[in-house]
């Protein structure tokens, strides 16, 4: 065991010969797997803004025009004890109608009005939890006694899901093709190695070599090969995102918040590498698959056999 | 160790190379191969080694038919053959060394072990000197000295040798040919093809007469082939 690994060794270096050859394949794997990669980052982000933002979503309660202030105490009481509810803020009717007073400017019309047509209202402030909780979280309140409509401004958060949801969409069709890119990439790689070590392949195997003996340096090359890309994509991940934090630091400074990008966590980047390695060892798989069988072992290569 | 019962070959183009080929060689014997090129001596050293395969008859090696030998089987038969290639057949991307060294490595020895058989065949065709030189360094005689070094550092109870004095003049063959003699002291079966007649001389050993693809009655032979031809 101990020597066919220092066979595939010496193999490995000379495939690895040429470092102009092999940092560009590199390269290109490395770019090739850097942009779904980079962009599933992005998405990780939005999606933990979304959440976020989610957290300071609200629910509006508005009690039947007949409830009075009993009704409405005890459905204060009911709200507060409730497990998915942080905050319960009430607003009286006459309280509502002053707001309405002083921010539309509608004073006049409202004065002119013979009595008070707002509802005594509650402001929920739910747990931070995804839409489809909070909306069945409004159905459950809308339910409750003497309530008469319950509103979730949840518009903008639908929004934002459908358009995440596209892009994770997105992320997943340019990770697929950019994966067959890789594995092409490997292929052709590992076909130009087998035509340049035919000799080696062909007296390999006249002297009582196996094909797992002859396919296993190949593997070893197109997995290294897939690692390095990986390794190369993560590298261009993390120098992007510290360029944009560095840039969005400025921006956090304007607009006065904490903003920044996070990186790549250590699981997603065991997964970018593990991913590449099994990647490239596939698309060299494949290839020693089509191509080592053509080499047959000749004891005269000028002669022809047909 | 080696018998052919009527043998036929035929390429796909049509071509006859060997026409009803029986002989049998005996453990421990070391037989010559005669006829002009094209009289079939490769295809039949290609049958043994099951480069190709008979369309008739059978190829036994070691009791074993290699005609039917399944592709998964081969490089267990290769392993217990020495192959002595025309054209060497060495690797120009590594030293003499590293030659020698890679049928050891196909079979899996430990490092160690590995080295001491590569330097004792290195040292038994008169190369230890070399072991750092490429081959394209390295004479003609010397290739040919190292492809049989690759071929014996296994230990294979059989070595076919393809026209190993082809292309060497005649003291390089006369050394050749006294490597050859001293495996078979050792017991090693070899079968070696050559259409140098002038090798012959002065040998008493058994002699196949291939002329378009058939097998001549014996002939050259003296004695001594009737007595080894006991199994």
């Amino acid at each position: 065991m101990r020597h066919s690994l220092a066979q595939s060794i010496g193999v490995l270096r000379r495939m690895f010969a040429s470092p102009l050859a092999g940092s560009l394949n590199i390269l290109v794997i490395g770019i090739a797997l850097s942009l779904p990669a980079g962009m599933y980052v992005l998405l990780q982000n939005a999606e933990g803004m979304v959440a976020q933002l989610s957290g300071t979503a609200q629910i509006s309660l508005f009690m039947a025009m007949d409830a009075n202030a009993d009704d409405a105490d005890k459905l204060r009481k009911q709200l507060e004890k409730h497990p998915a509810i942080s905050r319960v803020e009430f607003v009286a009717r006459a309280q509502a109608l002053e707001q309405l007073k002083r921010s539309t400017g509608l004073a006049d019309v409202i004065g002119g009005l013979n009595q008070n047509p707002l509802p005594d209202a509650f402001i929920v402030y739910p747990k931070p939890s995804a839409v489809p909780t909070l909306e069945a979280l409004r159905n459950e309140l809308e339910k409750l006694p003497k309530v008469e409509q319950a509103q979730l401004d949840s518009a903008w958060a639908y929004k934002l899901e459908a358009l995440l949801k596209f892009g994770r969409m997105v992320v997943l069709i340019l990770a697929s093709l950019l994966s067959l890119a890789l594995i092409a990439i490997t292929f052709n790689t590992i076909r130009l190695q087998i035509l340049t070590q035919r000799d080696e392949i062909e007296v390999a195997k006249l002297i009582g070599a196996t094909n797992g003996f002859i396919r296993r340096p190949f593997l070893y090359f197109g997995a290294t090969q897939g690692l390095l890309g990986g390794a190369m994509a993560w590298l261009i991940i993390t120098i992007s995102l510290l360029l944009l934090n560095y840039q969005l630091s400025g921006l956090s400074q304007l607009y006065a918040s904490q903003f920044v990008l996070h990186m790549l966590s250590p699981g997603d980047s065991l997964t970018l590498l593990l991913f590449s390695m099994y990647l490239g060892w596939l698309g060299a798989w494949l290839s020693v698959a089509r191509h080592l069988s053509e080499i047959e072992p000749r004891m005269f290569p000028s002669r022809s056999r047909s | 160790m080696i018998a052919f019962n009527q043998v036929h070959k035929r390429y796909p183009g049509g071509y006859q190379a060997l026409k009803n080929v029986s002989f049998e060689i005996a453990k421990g014997e070391m037989v010559f191969l005669t006829g002009h090129s094209g009289a079939g001596k490769s295809t039949l050293l290609k049958l043994i080694a099951a480069i190709e395969r008979p369309n008739l008859g059978s190829v036994l090696v070691n009791h074993q038919n290699v005609g039917v030998l399944k592709s998964r089987a081969l490089p267990f038969l290769r392993r217990n053959l020495g192959i002595i290639f025309q054209d060497h057949k060495l690797l120009f991307d590594r030293n003499a060394f590293d030659n020698v060294l890679l049928p050891l490595q196909i079979c899996g020895f430990d490092y160690r072990e590995s080295h001491k058989r590569v330097r004792a065949a290195l040292d038994k065709v008169g190369l230890l000197k070399r072991e750092k030189s490429n081959p394209i360094a390295l004479s003609g005689g010397e290739q040919q000295r190292l492809c049989i070094a690759r071929a014996i550092v296994n230990r294979p109870s059989i070595l076919l040798a393809d026209e190993p004095t082809g292309n060497l003049d005649a003291e390089y063959a006369q050394e050749i040919m006294a490597i050859f003699k001293s495996f078979h002291q050792v017991g090693a079966t070899l079968l070696i093809s050559t259409h140098d007649e002038s090798v012959l001389q002065n040998t008493d050993v058994r002699v196949l007469a291939l002329k378009q693809g058939e097998l001549q009655t014996t002939a050259g032979a003296t004695g001594h082939s009737a007595g080894s031809r006991q199994i």
